[in-house]
């Protein structure tokens, strides 16, 4: 199955091998076709309409500025209603560095999300530190706190570099299972139940 | 002009003739029937304003906007809606769960019971009933109920915040709506929505009224932006300020709700201006030019009253990605400062224009 | 220097003096507190640059760069104690308003403790962060403060330490808040706060009692890093600090080194380095517009102030190649000479420059709105803005003349002709103002330059391993925001004893507090969005 957004080639993908990997975990088990159909229809909607949260702690954060702004325009594909409020948003475009002191507010921020949610360590500091490797105050990289369905690196990511990364995410979502099965959510589980706080339960 | 007062009819002859039902049976399920389709009406016009609103303000910003879901990307707010359907419902501890549940539907139901008085097209009302306008003010009043509601319950300070001076500007602000309504039913003498639009037969209220009708024009195009909570009003959801305002720990369908009720408020607003000051679904006549009227006629009323609205609504957003958003004391200033005296005395004039017939 | 080094000499006949460029006072610390009185009210030196606080490692201590606003005089005060274990110092927070901040980063990083100062609490890091991490012998295992994600101890008491008649130092509890203050938390995600500050703000209704800032949502250690590294491996942070002033930044730390390692650069890399640092400011001032008019809800204004921006990326990125990151200035000169249509663009920008400009003031300067938003709105006086060390374009317009390129002339500014732009209203409409004018200024100052940019190397040949004797240096520029320090002490090695880094954003979002009590909640957007801090920027 190839899977592509519009008016994107399935050649022009960088990482093909990864997302027909991840169709083929899905698919193991077969699919019902009614069921399959009203996945289709599911994730038509929720590929199309990806919502950011307005979180940006530096440069990159400017960045997804210009992203907005009239050359890049992501308003085109829609991504353009950024909300303010947590509850509301999508996808978590974690733009710039993360130090320890904010980690905490970053985790409880992903915990708002309504699901489904999505986060995308956008930038140098967010995959792995960054040029902040040597600090120590710096978390080095998002995924020790939050699971990470898109790297996107970078200092900061070029704008297109950024439409590519939430097109990536968006096709990633096209080859969810909204019923039952295998998809995303089960690593996510896990991955919460193996980074736990005190106190809160999921 | 077409009369949909003849499809109507048909539609209750068929029930209660060719069907045989009994009275009390047609009509329930004509209310069904208009529910649907009212229900079908609410979401279109939702969602083509959710479009609508996203495309104008990309062109006032040199941009594209949506154009890539669907051809133009006229099917962005379709998603966009189908996503918020099946996104998750977080429930919250420590708040009021049936008024943090029942919030969004009082906005939503607020929005409703407006469109039942609304003027479609010729014949082709909900409900026709001599205090129509006075329905309509008053039932447009419980949104504030579901907004403050929301703020409450929520337990959070923002959205406390964001309901206060919700509540704050649209008591206020309903005052203004109230008495530039008023100054237009001095002048046509009736309540009722269907008269109102029919003594605009020859010219519209806004031309035939003079000064008076152009300054209670001006008057409720402001007022009725601060009424659907927009910039340059935005203050209760100020995003800069409060976050989201009061609607801050809503998620999913419930924000839908919300965000539906604020396009419909939108329309709404822009319709009954249209129904006040420019003729409803009448069509455009300047009287003497026969011919020009008669190609007029030919448009159909419906076209005539949601393309009236929808160039009104283009003024108002216009307005809010225009200007910068005001602060509390400042709007709450201009009405009562400015505007409450300034429609008072328009009052006044209005009824000094109808004694001594200084109108057309 | 001479006349200034007998003043205080009388004054306080045991100061020692060392000769620099800027003249180094060493006191004992009990003096210290009457030597500030002193050089505050006799001597006029009324804006504290900032205190850089250092780890000797026998002893710590504080430098203190003071400067006089009339006659444009600097000091430098050294104090130290040898008390490594449980360091205390006289504070001067009494003196100058914006110390109180500067002294609780001093303690952050140095763990000295500062008698006498109201708050003493942490400024960048949490609350039970174990350790001084700029003290030589700090221990940065990811063990003693690992990454959590449990939510940071909040408690609403600071301590202060309070020296009783006989000599003895008792630390005391004091409340931030009242017990019944309704204090709404502002931030760290906050789309107002531009970028991750955080203020708890007490309000009643709409109006603001207090605010209680906290940094360090973003403190990424920069100062820590830079001794670890070697002088040109430490320029790139400069373009993450301040994102929209990495050359003026680059400017400052190239000229720093250079001065010590006593390099010559050409002058064409000189006036390279002018063009890019005013491009920079106009495309800082320009985003500063448009982001400033979207927190006051017109965004629209965003859309038409980064079409310039990008056509001055767009210039920057052929010559340098990054939109944002540039690296370019290098010590000996830059990086990469000029991309060969740089004139041609440069021109075409200063074309539609003032078209652009006039088409912002149409659209927002003189709407009633705007008017009633910004004008009266978080009013800074002159003397507040000088106590506060509120520098650049938000102190220029309190009517404080504080341009460094005007003050103290580096580089080719001496050369040039253009204005300082200084208002007097001192409120946010005037800081708003400021920046817009400011824009057409640094237009006047490329069009003088373009055409005149001399042939030469674009940059001078350096030695491979930079060295710099022992010693200390500190230089300004004049950032976008406003006064860019750097302090660089070397011990002779490759890479820096201890490099202090002065952002104009740190004293701009100590002074929100101040202007913002009484105001309304709408208008700590306004006032923050005015003061146009950087949050990367304060927190380095």
């Amino acid at each position: 199955m190839e899977v592509t957004t519009k008016s994107m080639p399935y050649d022009a993908w960088k990482d093909n091998e990864y997302i027909e990997k991840l169709v083929k975990e899905l698919q193991a088990n077969g699919t019902n076709v009614i069921v399959g159909s009203l996945d289709k229809l599911i994730n038509w909607g929720r590929s199309n309409s990806i919502w950011p949260l307005t979180f940006a702690t530096s440069c990159c954060g400017i960045e997804f500025v210009s992203l907005g702004a009239a050359r890049y325009d992501m308003a085109r594909f829609g991504w353009e209603v950024a909300r303010s409020s947590p509850r509301q948003a999508d996808f978590m475009m974690v733009a710039g560095t993360i130090v320890k002191r904010m980690a905490p507010v970053m985790r409880r921020l992903y915990d708002q999300l309504a699901e489904p949610k999505y986060v995308i360590a956008c930038g140098a500091c967010a995959v792995s530190g960054g040029p902040f490797k040597k600090s120590y105050h710096v978390v080095m990289g998002i995924d020790k706190i939050v699971p990470v369905d898109v790297f996107l690196p970078g200092c900061p990511p070029r704008p297109e570099a950024m439409i590519y990364a939430i097109m990536q995410l968006s096709r990633k979502i096209k080859v969810e299972k909204f019923f039952g099965g295998v998809n995303r959510k089960e690593n996510q589980k896990e991955f919460l139940r193996n980074h736990p706080i005190e106190g809160v339960e999921d | 002009m077409f009369d949909f007062s003849l499809l109507t009819n048909w539609i209750d002859n068929f029930f209660e003739q060719t069907c045989g039902m009994p009275g009390w049976l047609a009509t329930t399920v004509e209310c069904i029937l208009i529910g649907l389709l009212l229900l079908t009406v609410y979401a279109v016009l939702a969602l083509f304003y959710i479009y609508y609103e996203r495309k104008v303000c990309a062109a006032f910003q040199c941009r594209l906007g949506p154009n890539r879901v669907g051809p133009f990307g006229l099917l962005q707010s379709f998603a966009d809606m189908f996503k918020m359907l099946i996104k998750e419902l977080i429930s919250l501890n420590h708040i009021d769960k049936f008024l943090f549940a029942l919030a969004p539907y009082l906005v939503i139901l607020a929005s409703m019971l407006a469109f039942a008085v609304l003027p479609w097209g010729k014949g082709l009302q909900i409900i026709n009933f001599n205090i129509g306008i006075f329905f309509l003010i008053a039932v447009s009043s419980i949104g504030v109920l579901g907004i403050l509601l929301a703020g409450w319950s929520s337990n959070n300070k923002f959205t406390l915040i964001g309901a206060l001076r919700s509540g704050a500007q649209m008591v206020s602000y309903e005052l203004s709506i109230g008495l530039s309504v008023l100054t237009i039913v001095a002048f046509a003498g009736t309540m009722n929505i269907v008269e109102l639009v029919e003594k605009q037969d020859n010219l519209w209220f806004i031309f035939s009224g003079h000064l008076p009708a152009i300054i209670a024009f001006i008057i409720y195009m402001i007022a009725g932006t601060a009424e659907t909570n927009r910039g340059p009003f935005d203050l209760p959801e100020a995003e800069s300020e409060l976050t989201a305002g009061y609607h801050t720990e809503y998620s999913g369908m419930h924000f839908g709700f919300f965000y539906l009720a604020e396009y419909l408020n939108l329309f709404i607003v822009s319709g009954v201006a249209t129904l006040l000051f420019l003729g409803g679904w009448m069509p455009l006549h300047i009287p003497g030019w026969t011919g020009f009227n008669e190609i007029m006629d030919y448009i159909p009323s419906v076209i005539w009253f949601i393309g009236k609205a929808i160039a009104l609504s283009f003024v108002i957003i216009w307005f809010k990605w225009s200007f910068p958003r005001l602060r509390i004391d400042q709007m709450l200033a201009l009405e009562w400062k400015y505007l409450l005296p300034i429609n008072l005395f328009n009052l006044v004039l209005m009824v000094l224009v109808i004694v001594y017939q200084f109108h057309f | 220097m001479a006349e200034l080094k007998e003043k205080i000499a009388k004054l306080f006949p045991d100061a020692t003096f060392e000769d620099g460029d800027i003249l180094l006072v060493n006191i004992a610390d009990e003096k210290w507190h009457d030597c500030a009185l002193a050089l505050r009210d006799t001597l006029g030196f009324d804006f504290l640059v900032t205190i850089v606080g250092v780890d000797w490692k026998d002893k710590l201590g504080c430098v203190y760069y003071l400067t006089n606003t009339t006659n444009n005089e600097h000091l430098s005060v050294r104090v130290t104690t040898d008390n490594v274990e449980t360091p205390m110092l006289h504070s001067v927070a009494d003196l100058w308003s914006i110390a109180g901040i500067f002294e609780r980063e001093v303690y952050d990083f140095f763990g000295i403790v500062f008698i006498n100062n109201p708050d003493m609490r942490r400024i960048f890091l949490s609350i039970d962060w174990k350790g001084f991490p700029l003290r030589k012998n700090y221990d940065e295992s990811e063990e003693i403060n690992p990454v959590t994600v449990e939510n940071e101890r909040q408690t609403d008491f600071t301590d202060t330490y309070v020296e009783l008649p006989d000599g003895k130092v008792e630390k005391r509890e004091v409340r931030v808040f009242e017990p019944d203050d309704f204090v709404v938390n502002i931030g760290p995600q906050h789309p107002a706060t531009h970028g991750v500050l955080r203020f708890r703000t007490a309000v009643d209704g709409e109006t603001i009692k207090k605010i209680d800032v906290y940094m360090g949502y973003i403190h990424r250690g920069i100062e820590k890093i830079c001794e670890k590294l070697t002088y040109p491996q430490t320029l790139h942070f400069m373009d993450r600090m301040d994102y929209f002033s990495g050359h003026p930044y680059h400017h400052c730390l190239c000229m720093t080194i250079e001065q010590a390692a006593g390099i010559e650069i050409s002058r064409r890399a000189q006036v390279i380095r002018v063009l890019m640092d005013e491009l920079s400011r106009i495309a800082s001032h320009c985003l500063f517009i448009g982001t400033f008019c979207m927190d006051l809800g017109a965004t629209t204004m965003l859309f038409y102030t980064l079409r310039v921006r990008e056509q001055i990326l767009d210039i920057m990125e052929k010559t340098c190649g990054a939109r944002m990151t540039f690296n370019y200035e290098c010590i000996g000169g830059v990086m990469q000479d000029l991309a060969p249509d740089f004139v041609e663009d440069v021109k075409a920008l200063l074309a539609v420059l003032p078209r652009n400009i006039k088409e912002y003031n149409k659209l927002f300067t003189g709407n009633v709105i705007t008017q009633n938003r910004m004008v009266g709105v978080g009013h800074l006086s002159k003397e507040d803005a000088i106590s506060w060390s509120v520098t650049g374009p938000s102190g220029r317009a309190s009517g404080w003349a504080c341009d460094v390129r005007k003050t103290d002339p580096y580089s080719i500014y001496g050369e040039l002709d253009f204005e300082q732009v200084v208002k007097t209203e001192g409120d946010s409409m005037a800081r708003f103002k400021v920046r817009m004018e400011e824009m057409e200024q640094s237009a006047k100052i490329i069009e003088q330059l373009i055409d005149n940019i001399p042939e030469g190397e674009y940059c001078v040949k350096v030695p491979k391993v930079i060295k710099l004797p022992v010693g200390h240096w500190f230089r300004t520029v004049e950032g976008c925001r406003g006064t860019f320090g750097v302090y660089l002490e070397s011990d002779g090695s490759t890479s820096p004893y201890r490099l202090k880094l002065v952002p104009p954003s740190f004293t701009a979002a100590a002074v929100v507090d101040h202007i913002t009590r009484g105001s309304k909640i709408a208008d700590l957007i306004t006032i923050g969005g005015s003061l146009d801090y950087i949050v990367p920027d304060m927190d380095r």
